[in-house]
């Protein structure tokens, strides 16, 4: 939790604690109002646009949502993409993160400024050239093509997590190793990458989220309902019912959101709130 | 948790005395991560580059056989009376939404914090958050709904006696600067919160012995010392709130007319809606410049802040 000044003067601490609640609530109240919406209208069989109570909270939205072509089948190719995407950027990030964290090297420098500043690089910028590129290549609808695209729009600020994680791992732990005739890949899988599980997780968690999350990529580059996921399906349905169905459209939402909810609830929880940032910000 | 920066970027690694094989060896694990920045993010801004100055469309011959046209394209955005618009609906968008919506509010929000109760502050926090951590087209949806004519927002306006307008045709850029505003504060309440924590005590207490209040203290002591923070929060915000898509995607279309397209809407409207994706390209050209006009500032503060992000 954070430090609170010393207490010098109480009584006007005191007064100034309530006006920071009040003030603090009242903000609280407006970030919470649109959120209600979305988790009462889904319980609600006569849900408006209006945040209101259900008179007969229901299941039925759910049901009606929760259907294979509709949900199941998004959902699924979600799971696929974001999982390829993390795997791909988590075992391309840690191998590359070795050598910059390892050894000097005058060109480790500019490579890791140019890889921060792609990371910062609008990436909605380039999709009507990586869509041209795609079909130039012939990638176009290619599920994997879009899992290799997302890993690398996600790998600049990879890169970077892992390299600071990397840093923190002591290099006399792997200096016994090499003295013991082990290679540099085998000290980094049996040694380096052991000790930064947690910090490795958290990477994967952060891309696997973004990947989840991103609808853009999708729409551009995947046309075959096959494989859209459930961020291009839930558009679709938004189109075709959304200004009817109010409640499975919450329901729906509700649905997509709360694995990343979950996951986001266990990278803070289960692994530190401020190591997951900490390797990211503070490094 | 989308951007982010080095720490310690130079930490000098020490290296053992044994001989660790060559060089072109030890690179080797560069290159998978080179080949997919090369082949995905490279590749896609060279072509952007080179597709820009070609008349290449989505359908019909000139797709097949585009023609070189040098800088038509350019000329012709430049001598669109859609682009000072678009670029001005960015900035607004922009200034509006990131620099003044989620970092000033972020920046209460986190001082606020160190003076609320406990309860208080975890209730708010998390309510914050978690419009953070939805998907986009999530939080779009829920934007939509609150600002739509029938939405809870005119529902409450009508409990006062206000007929509240469709606010997603009536102020379509307001609509979209407060959902990115909702959505978005937690991020810069959060790198707020972290710098606040990283003041000294010590600066504060004497500050109060010498009789300074709470406003003088803020203004004084506490902005000036996270001065290179709010620095780098607004490059960060700045650059993230430059390619939002979604949000405006789902809620207003860029509409009504292009009242609410930022380059990222516009450049998808004329290269898929319109066909023309050698127009499109001209259009993430400008964009790619805006960007990395704003990634080399903050590139350049990092490396003159050094550790001190």
């Amino acid at each position: 939790m954070s430090v609170r000044a010393p207490s010098v003067a109480a009584p006007t601490r005191a007064a100034t604690r309530l006006w920071a609640n009040l003030v603090l609530l009242v903000i609280g109240l407006v970030f919470a109002l649109p959120l209600a919406w979305v988790v009462l209208a889904a319980f609600d069989s006569a849900a408006s646009y209006q945040v209101k109570i259900p008179t007969a909270p229901t299941l039925q939205n759910f049901a009606d949502v929760l259907t294979p072509q509709l949900t199941l089948r998004p959902l699924l190719s979600s799971l696929l993409l974001s999982t390829g995407a993390a795997v791909v950027t988590v075992v391309v990030a840690v191998l590359a993160a070795y050598p910059l964290s390892r050894y000097r090297s005058r060109f480790n420098g500019p490579f890791l400024y140019g890889v921060l500043f792609a990371s910062c690089l609008p990436i909605t910028a380039i999709m009507v050239p990586v869509y041209s590129l795609f079909v130039q290549l012939r990638l176009i609808n290619q599920p994997w093509a879009v899992v290799l695209f997302l890993a690398a729009s996600s790998l600049p600020m990879a890169l970077w997590m892992t390299k600071n994680f990397m840093d923190s791992v002591p290099v006399s732990l792997e200096e016994a190793a090499w003295v013991d005739g082990a290679s540099a890949m085998t000290a980094l899988r049996r040694i380096v990458v052991p000790l930064m599980r947690p910090a490795i997780s958290v990477v994967f968690v952060f891309v696997f989220l973004q990947a989840w999350g991103n609808f853009f990529v999708p729409f551009v580059l995947l046309y075959s309902p096959d494989w859209q996921p459930a961020a291009v399906s839930i558009y679709a349905f938004f189109g075709q019912y959304g200004t009817v169905a109010y409640g499975r459209l919450a329901a729906y939402s509700l649905v997509y959101s709360l694995p990343v909810l979950g996951l986001y609830l266990l990278v803070t929880r289960g692994l530190g709130g401020s190591f997951a940032l900490a390797g990211a910000v503070k490094g | 948790m989308t951007t982010i920066g080095p720490a310690q970027d130079t930490r000098v690694t020490r290296r053992s005395g044994i001989s660790r094989g060559t060089t072109p060896a030890r690179a080797l694990p560069l290159v998978p991560a080179g080949g997919l920045l090369l082949v995905f993010l490279a590749g896609p801004i060279v072509w952007a580059l080179y597709g820009s100055l070609t008349d290449r469309a989505l359908s019909g011959a000139r797709a097949a056989d585009p023609q070189f046209i040098g800088l038509d394209n350019f000329a012709r955005l430049f001598a669109d009376p859609v682009l000072p618009l678009s670029i001005g609906i960015t900035v607004a968008f922009v200034v509006g939404s990131a620099i003044i919506g989620q970092n000033v509010l972020g920046l209460v929000l986190a001082v606020l914090f160190r003076v609320g109760s406990r309860a208080v502050t975890g209730i708010v926090g998390v309510l914050v958050v978690t419009a953070w951590v939805l998907p986009e087209i999530v939080a779009a949806f829920i934007g939509y709904a609150f600002l739509s004519a029938d939405g809870t927002l005119n529902a409450m306006l009508a409990g006062v006696g206000i007929a509240g307008p469709n606010w997603l045709y009536a102020f379509p850029l307001v609509a979209i600067i407060i959902a990115n505003t909702w959505r978005g504060t937690a991020f810069s309440m959060m790198i707020y919160r972290a710098a606040l924590d990283d003041v000294p005590l010590e600066v504060i207490e004497s500050s109060m012995i010498d009789g300074a209040g709470a406003w003088q203290r803020l203004r004084l002591i506490t902005l000036p010392m996270i001065r290179p923070t709010i620095f780098t929060n607004l490059m960060l915000t700045t650059l993230q709130t430059l390619s939002v898509f979604t949000l405006i995607w789902v809620m207003t279309k860029g509409g009504p007319g292009n009242l609410s397209s930022t380059l990222p809407v516009l450049a998808y409207t004329e290269a898929f809606q319109f066909g023309d994706i050698g127009y499109g390209n001209a259009i993430a050209v400008v964009m790619l410049v805006l960007g990395a006009v704003f990634s080399i500032g903050y590139v350049l503060s990092l490396r003159a802040g050094g550790s001190r992000t």
